[in-house]
């Protein structure tokens, strides 16, 4: 094979802020990641309506027949403006792509599904819309049943489907296209663990049957597993091109990738060893706030749970919590507990008026007996802290490395 | 062994020297239409029109029951108004006759607009997370609107064998005419929701248009009742040329007097034609745009 699969040259979009602000949806995911993107704090809240915003620019890379790829980046970072571009979705404002073979595209999962209709009917409307002919999807359909695990609800309006069910007909579905060159968007993180887990299996397959992929996602478990190079996109820009296991060690390395919680399913793969491993850590707004829009005024609960192996040991707890620039914030220490054998959960409440707005990164260490650390896991968290619009006429960035609410007594001796 | 691999390297070969090349980047100017595209896509404008025409007639028998029903209670009010209180012409046709043979393509094309003219911004979802040739979307929706149209049409045969009146030969050009509808909607609606996607108030402006259109065209009325010196400015509307024609292939010998002249359909359909090679230029033109704006 000698042509490449997909060469990408000097790609660049720019989108012109002003006229994206009347009302609409791909902008607004746009204008949403320029608001989240830290840029924003360089330039204050100021937002002139002419201002022209360039997702992506200079992109260049290759592809060769049969690689799979992986985009990982910030939100924001352009991968999901880079894949619109080569779905031929959206065009490009300057450079040039050339892409040889049938091209199929996943961005979501389940486009165009109609709730009304049935699970069959869905299926081949769902398969003609990802451009799978109707005789594809007549020879797949019953593979397509079988992994959707929906045999009894065919003829049942999706109206009527759970949330789960809906997810695993979409991306059974989905899962079924089979284009020479697949672009994919982050679409592994729907459904269950389980699903998830029979979905990534899935990838792989699809990976290696020799297909040309290109993966979005900012899971990097399955960036390094499914991939063999991946690109890392910074600000609109290729920051790096490498193999998956180096970009993704630099990526995870800069730690600029929120995370909002981790379950380790298997526990062969989580960290520890044969005395603690982690099962699930996350990071919990309370208020009802959401992941994306926690503030300096929402209480966060950090959780961990972990398998304890030993008898009955001892145990504390330490969260230590860094901002981006490595200065370490705090140190919380939780004080010592007795365990039996089995799981153990554990919550950190960080109470509202404490963290100042930035972005953190979480590592958590079991100790034993207030002497020995069992375990150690950097970065296994990391959320960002926003500002809220204050009172008063000082708009600054709030200085210090914490803010935290305190009681003040001041007196007039006059 | 050796037969195998050579076989094997010979589809490889193959298959590179099939696959399509795309290339992808800015383009400018006057789009090219690439109707083959649209024909390459045809299966998936099959799964799009059968998707709304079977969420339409989900609920089964009262969904029709209702597509029967409306132009029939239409048709009783305008009698009423029309051909009753303000005793509108219709050249000797019985007015229910008269109005129903025009009042079907006119529901098609009304119905028509109204949805096509939405219909990107309705399938944002679609437009923003898959390709596919843009003129499929409210292409999809012209087309829906033929099965009411069909419906409906059923009925008005009725109603016009209860008034034992027997369309003629002049009914094998009915499809010719047919056709002229579907091309009018279809290059109004090119327009309409390509602007609509641009700007929504297009939504808020079409009822309005259908409106008023609905006024300018010769539905409950003859074009007869114009001066004949003046029956050309009708014909700058195509619907005149649409509903005449309709007219005119259904009640045939038993409707003198009123038919268009050759040359005043001519104007229609040139408009037509115009609107709609326009409509296409225009869309496939902003289309670039669609999925950022929608």
């Amino acid at each position: 094979m000698t042509a490449l699969a997909v060469n990408v040259d000097n790609i660049g979009k720019k989108f012109e802020i002003g006229a994206a602000r009347s009302s609409n949806d791909t902008l607004r995911d746009a204008l949403v990641n320029v608001i989240k993107s830290p840029l924003k704090r360089l330039q204050g809240n100021a937002q002139s309506n002419t201002d022209d915003f360039w997702a992506l620019r200079n992109i260049s890379f290759d592809v060769k027949h049969g690689e799979v790829i992986g985009l990982v980046g910030r939100n924001g970072a352009g991968k999901s403006t880079l894949l619109k571009i080569l779905s031929r979705i959206t065009e490009p404002t300057e450079g040039r792509a050339v892409i040889n073979g049938r091209i199929g595209s996943l961005l979501e999962v389940g486009t165009g599904f109609h709730p009304e209709l049935t699970g069959r009917e869905n299926i081949f409307l769902n398969g003609a819309i990802l451009g799978m002919r109707r005789t594809e999807i007549t020879r797949k359909f019953d593979e397509i049943v079988a992994f959707a695990e929906i045999e009894k609800f065919l003829d049942t309006p999706v109206k009527r489907y759970s949330s789960g069910m809906y997810v695993r007909l979409a991306f059974a579905v989905a899962a079924h296209l089979e284009p020479e060159i697949l672009l994919v968007d982050e679409v592994l993180a729907v459904g269950d663990a389980a699903f998830q887990k029979k979905c990534l299996g899935k990838m792989s397959d699809v990976a290696g049957e020799g297909r040309t992929v290109l993966f979005v996602s900012h899971n990097m478990t399955a960036v390094q597993s499914l991939c063999h190079r991946a690109v890392w996109l910074e600000g609109g820009g290729v920051r790096e091109i490498g193999s998956a296991q180096k970009i993704v060690q630099g990526y995870l390395q800069t730690a600029a990738v929120s995370t909002a919680e981790q379950v380790w399913e298997d526990p062969d793969t989580a960290p520890g060893d044969d005395k603690v491993r982690l099962q699930s850590v996350r990071v919990v707004p309370q208020d009802g706030v959401a992941f994306d829009d926690i503030n300096v005024n929402t209480p966060v609960d950090l959780q961990f749970a972990f398998h304890n192996y030993q008898a009955d040991v001892e145990l504390n707890f330490s969260l230590i919590i860094h901002n981006l620039e490595d200065v370490c914030i705090m140190n919380v220490v939780s004080p010592p507990q007795r365990f039996a054998k089995g799981l153990v959960n554990g919550v950190c409440h960080i109470p509202a008026g404490l963290l100042n707005d930035a972005t953190y990164r979480v590592r958590l260490l079991v100790v034993q007996d207030t002497s020995v650390a069992l375990l150690d896991a950097p970065d296994i968290l990391m959320f960002e802290v926003q500002d809220v619009e204050r009172e008063g006429n000082w708009y600054g960035k709030w200085p210090g490395a914490v803010r935290p609410t305190l009681d003040w007594t001041v007196d007039y001796r006059g | 062994m050796a037969l195998t691999d050579q076989l094997s390297l010979d589809n490889q070969v193959e298959q590179q020297s099939d696959m399509p090349q795309t290339i992808i980047r800015k383009t400018t100017g006057l789009a090219a239409l690439q109707l083959d595209q649209v024909w390459a896509f045809r299966e998936l404008l099959y799964f799009l029109v059968w998707r709304d025409v079977k969420v339409r007639y989900k609920q089964t028998a009262l969904g029709i029951a209702w597509i029967v029903l409306q132009p029939l209670i239409m048709l009783g009010l305008y009698y009423v108004i029309f051909g009753i209180l303000l005793q509108v012409p219709s050249n000797g046709v019985p007015y229910p006759a008269f109005a129903f043979a025009a009042l079907v393509p006119w529901t098609y094309f009304a119905g028509a607009l109204g949805r096509a003219s939405i219909s990107l911004v309705e399938g944002a979802q679609l437009v923003t997370k898959v390709y596919f040739p843009r003129l499929l979307v409210p292409l999809s929706a012209v087309l829906a609107g033929l099965v009411d149209f069909a419906i409906a049409f059923v009925v008005l045969i009725a109603v016009l064998l209860s008034y034992r009146i027997v369309p003629g030969i002049e009914i094998l050009l009915l499809p010719v005419f047919l056709l002229f509808g579907i091309l009018t909607a279809l290059g109004f609606s090119l327009w309409l929701s390509a602007l609509n996607v641009h700007y929504r108030d297009i939504k808020h402006l079409v009822p309005f248009i259908v409106q008023t259109w609905w006024f300018a065209t010769p539905v409950m009325y003859a074009t007869s009742i114009f001066p004949e010196s003046f029956r050309w400015v009708l014909a700058l509307n195509p619907m005149t040329g649409v509903v005449e024609g309709f007219r005119w292939a259904l009640l045939g010998g038993q409707y003198p007097g009123a038919q268009l002249p050759l040359q005043l359909y001519a104007i229609s359909v040139g408009i037509s034609i115009l609107v709609l090679v326009t409509g296409m230029f225009f869309f496939r033109s902003t289309e670039r745009t669609f999925a950022d704006i929608v």
